[in-house]
């Protein structure tokens, strides 16, 4: 479990102080995996290293298992971090060394047995698929090789935590995918912790149970995965949705359309289809609906769909038809403004 | 030809010979010895530097200005003018013993500037995985910061190295003779222009292979 209790920090001088967190508390649950996310300068990657006082707060308490941190003696806070695992945007490894020697290099220096060592090594090359590179350098390695590798020597100390410090941004799309399964499958079989801080909703999305939105050092929202997809409430936030969603209509387009109708957002979550309820509305009621952009996707393992519909018709069909569109359990929403129907 | 350089070993064999060991044995002494200051010295600089592990304005400065003052003074100039230290510190100021110290005192600030250098290019990312995984700094500078430096500590090596054997070539002032020393006193005050050119060609000979060595165990240390 991470807690942050009202953590604050400064930079700069006093005349001219930079915050860059601002009173922010978060908690982690155990064995969860929690995304913070926001544009750069939120201040997430300061918050992920105030996690393990890479950076000290300002101001405000980090409990690590309910250990806090700001008040551990210099070889406490160095033996507790044995237990908090990173890794990081640039892999950050030993370029001099093989494989095998970066993950058991740092075993070594803390003092793990030689013949440990050894099995831990072995156990967590493993884990990260990367048996035959044991001997090569990371110069011979992919980005994503890399990445394994980094995450083999934080688990190979066997933590409670493992930090996330944009670990995905210099991977292409398809590896990125490949390194969040296995950062899901960490999470699943060691019941890891997982902070992973990212400016991509689609990292999210993907693994996620819970995400917080960050914003000039202030965390603005946050909720389960689910929640924050389905009911956005800042900006930030629904541009980080949106962003998933390619699904901007243009502008002369849409003016037309709403000339005859409502163009609206349909989103839905599961078993709920988006597909034959409008099917049925257009037989139930006298709307022409027709589909401008549309995508499923997985949250977390469940579905999650959105479609930008446009309902031809009268505005008292087509009001009968959101309603009863509701009723079916789908979230109908203006297009692009994300305000409730009904509200304008 | 061939009746020549016969001619030329019978009569100089012998004192280049002995010039090659004495200038070997002043590079590698005073090599040792600046190396196993000049290190500690470059370590130090970078971790009192600014916003690093064991950040101390004072020592810092300190270090800094005297590194700096030495590094100011010409060999030849610095030779004589630590003559009362250096006899002080070896009990003699003449000879290949005499020429150590004032050899180690202009090259131990040379590597502890080209160490720091060299400590300084590691990837600070790497730093602070392991200081993330709590690694103990001093462990940390040597298995991360000393290792990833290697490649760029040897090619400073080499290029100290380098130096200090244009510096052994004053040597001779104080009766420590070596390459540098015949080539003057033969080559440029008794005129023997061959002692000097063959001195000058085992001199071109020792700095060309020196420099390939580095370059050569800098390659095979740098793994990428």
């Amino acid at each position: 479990m991470i807690t942050f209790e009202n953590i604050s920090k400064v930079y700069g001088t006093k005349k001219q102080p930079i915050t860059a967190l601002d009173d922010v508390s978060l908690t982690v649950k155990k064995g969860t995996i929690f995304g913070v996310i926001g544009y750069s300068g939120a201040g997430k990657s300061t918050l992920v290293r105030i996690a393990n006082l890479l950076e000290r707060p300002s101001d405000g308490k980090v409990f690590i298992d309910d250990v806090d941190l700001t008040t551990l003696s210099k070889t406490k806070l160095r033996q507790k971090r044995n237990n908090i695992g990173m890794i990081f945007q640039s892999f950050n490894l030993l370029q001099t060394g093989t494989v095998y020697e970066n993950i058991a290099l740092p075993l070594k220096l803390t003092g793990i047995p030689k013949k440990e060592i050894k099995e831990r090594v072995k156990k967590y090359i493993n884990v990260v698929g990367l048996e035959d590179k044991l001997h090569a350098y990371p110069s011979q390695l992919s980005g994503g090789q890399k990445q394994r590798v980094a995450i083999a020597r934080a688990l190979a100390h066997e933590p409670s935590v493992l930090l996330c410090d944009e670990a995905t941004s210099a991977l292409d799309p398809d590896t990125t995918d490949s390194i969040l399964n296995l950062l899901e499958q960490i999470n699943n079989d060691f019941g890891i912790t997982i902070l992973l801080i990212t400016h991509e909703m689609h990292v999210v999305q993907k693994i996620c149970h819970e995400v917080a939105v960050m914003e000039q050092g202030k965390v603005i929202e946050q909720g389960s995965i689910l929640n924050i997809f389905t009911e956005p409430k800042t900006e930030t936030t629904k541009r980080f949705v949106h962003s998933l969603f390619n699904e901007q209509v243009p502008e002369s387009i849409l003016k037309d359309l709403k000339l005859d109708g409502k163009v609206i957002t349909m989103s839905y979550v599961g078993d709920a289809s988006g597909d034959p309820a409008l099917a049925l509305v257009s037989k139930k009621f006298d709307v022409y609906p027709s589909i401008l952009s549309g995508r499923i996707t997985q949250l977390k393992g469940e579905p999650y769909g959105r479609l930008v519909v446009h309902l031809k018709g009268s505005d008292e069909e087509v009001e009968l038809s959101i309603n009863y569109l509701k009723e079916k359990g789908i979230l109908v929403k203006g297009y692009n403004n994300e305000v409730d129907i009904n509200a304008s | 030809m061939l009746a020549n350089i016969k001619e030329f070993i019978d009569e100089w064999g012998i004192d280049v010979w002995q010039s090659v060991i004495e200038t070997f044995q002043m590079v590698g002494i005073s090599l040792t010895i600046s190396i196993s200051i000049g290190l500690p010295l470059g370590v130090l600089l970078v971790l009192t530097r600014p916003t690093k592990a064991l950040e101390n304005k004072y020592i810092y400065q300190i270090l800094n200005t005297i590194i700096n003052i030495i590094r100011s003074v010409p060999f030849i100039i610095l030779l004589f003018f630590i003559l009362p230290f250096t006899k002080l510190i070896v009990g003699t100021s003449i000879g290949v013993q005499g020429v150590i110290v004032p050899l180690v005192v202009y090259t131990a600030p040379y590597i502890a500037r080209l160490m720091e250098s060299a400590l300084l290019e590691v990837n600070k990312g790497v730093i602070e995985a392991y200081e993330a995984m709590g690694i103990k700094t001093r462990h940390i500078v040597w298995s991360v910061l000393v290792r990833e430096a290697r490649p760029s500590i040897v090619l400073g090596l080499t290029i100290a190295t380098i130096g200090l054997i244009g510096a052994t070539a004053m040597a001779g002032l104080v009766g420590a003779g070596g390459l540098g020393d015949l080539a003057y006193r033969y080559g440029h005050l008794r005129y023997e222009v061959d002692v000097m050119y063959v001195t000058v060609f085992i001199l071109i000979v020792l700095v060309q292979g020196l420099q390939s060595l580095g370059n050569a165990l800098a390659a095979r240390l740098k793994k990428d």
